[in-house]
């Protein structure tokens, strides 16, 4: 077995479904390179017939959120319910939106 | 229990031995690839391997349905894949050798020996298909235009294991010229040119396999000065399972193939 030291890389997985604008990430996998990471994201996550692209990313080249940053981030949104566009009459013709 | 199912027997004409040696290649390649099934080297890879082996099982299915029509008695899929004797096959010698050979009856091989023989066939196959799409005979044309897409996706995938195992590690290198050593005495098998060949050519089935020799040993060669290695000498040796004559292996491979079909006549689960 390899040790985690000598491990391929991870990359993250993006697929654009069939009837789908955009690109969606469904999942990571192990692949030594690149353009490796594009053929086994073709066979590990399209082989149902889910996908017409793939984008691959390295996960190292991510930058995420801290996790711990989460409350001062996201939750003083919590009140602000002006920042919908819900106060809005709109005339009957587009009623639907 | 059942009785065990009978041999069929089948009138080999030269079109039928010409569409069976394709199918048989298909079927035994598949029947190899699918030894990898929950042992390759990383999960993604054994997903690839078996979505392979599966494409390849698909090709067959067809092409022995299509035989099946061409031979006359009615035979389906089903009993031409698993009630033949084993000269009534005539796949490539290549695809019966011993592939994952590192199980535990059967010590030594490794992964290089796989993306290798991938590579020559797919090549190949892939090279076929695409004569095959002009085919006098729809049915078959038709089996190659979608054949011929999953082939090239075969090619350009073991084609990248070959290059990097190639031009990786001292370690990955050595084995993948000792796996080329082993596979390129039976590659002369895939360009000699019989009967078989001659009829093919001549009513329009298919190409001669001579005829697909030079823009195989092109693409190959490419492949391989990227991978760091020499194409080797032609050889004087000639495999002849195109023939019906087999190695040792076919023997082995027939049996744990074929036990089910043999032991549940017509067994469906």
């Amino acid at each position: 077995m390899s040790t985690p030291g000598n491990e391929w890389p991870l990359w993250e997985i993006f697929v654009r479904p069939k009837a789908g604008l955009d690109h969606k990430h469904c999942g990571s996998l192990h692949a030594p390179d690149a353009k490796m990471a594009v053929q086994l994201a073709r066979e590990v996550y399209t082989r149902r017939q889910e996908g017409t692209s793939v984008w691959v990313v390295k996960s190292s080249d991510i930058t995420a959120s801290d996790p711990g940053d989460k409350g001062m981030l996201f939750d003083p949104m919590e009140d602000k319910v002006y920042r919908h566009p819900t106060f809005y009459e709109l005339p009957d013709s587009v009623n639907h939106m | 229990m059942n009785a065990v199912a009978a041999s069929i027997r089948l009138h080999v004409t030269l079109p039928v031995q010409y569409v069976l040696r394709i199918a048989d290649t298909c079927l035994i390649h598949a029947q190899r690839l699918a030894e990898w099934c929950g042992h390759g080297p990383v999960l993604e890879e054994d997903i690839a391997l078996t979505n392979m082996a599966l494409d390849l099982l698909g090709q067959a299915r067809a092409l022995l349905s299509h035989v099946g029509r061409l031979e006359g008695q009615g035979l389906d899929e089903d009993r031409l894949a698993f009630l033949r004797d084993e000269r009534q096959y005539f796949n490539l010698t290549l695809v019966e050798q011993p592939m994952r050979r590192s199980s535990a009856h059967a010590p030594g091989g490794d992964f290089a020996d796989t993306v290798l023989r991938n590579l020559l066939l797919a090549t190949w196959l892939k090279g076929l298909w695409t004569r095959l799409g002009a085919s006098a005979d729809a049915e078959l044309a038709a089996i190659a235009g979608k054949a011929v897409k999953e082939a090239r996706y075969h090619q350009q995938h073991a084609g990248d294991w070959v290059v990097r195992l190639g031009d990786g590690t001292a370690e990955s290198a050595a084995r993948l010229h000792a796996a080329l050593e082993r596979a390129w005495p039976y590659t002369r098998e895939m360009f000699s040119r019989d009967a078989v060949d001659i009829a093919a050519e001549a009513s329009g089935l298919g190409p001669a396999r001579d005829a697909l020799r030079d823009a195989w040993l092109t693409e190959v060669a490419v492949v391989l000065a990227e991978a760091r290695l020499a194409v080797p000498a032609e050889t004087a040796f000639l495999s002849t399972g195109t023939v019906g004559r087999h190695s040792e292996h076919m023997g082995f491979i027939l049996a744990e193939m074929q036990s089910l079909q043999r032991q549940y006549p017509g067994g469906r689960w």
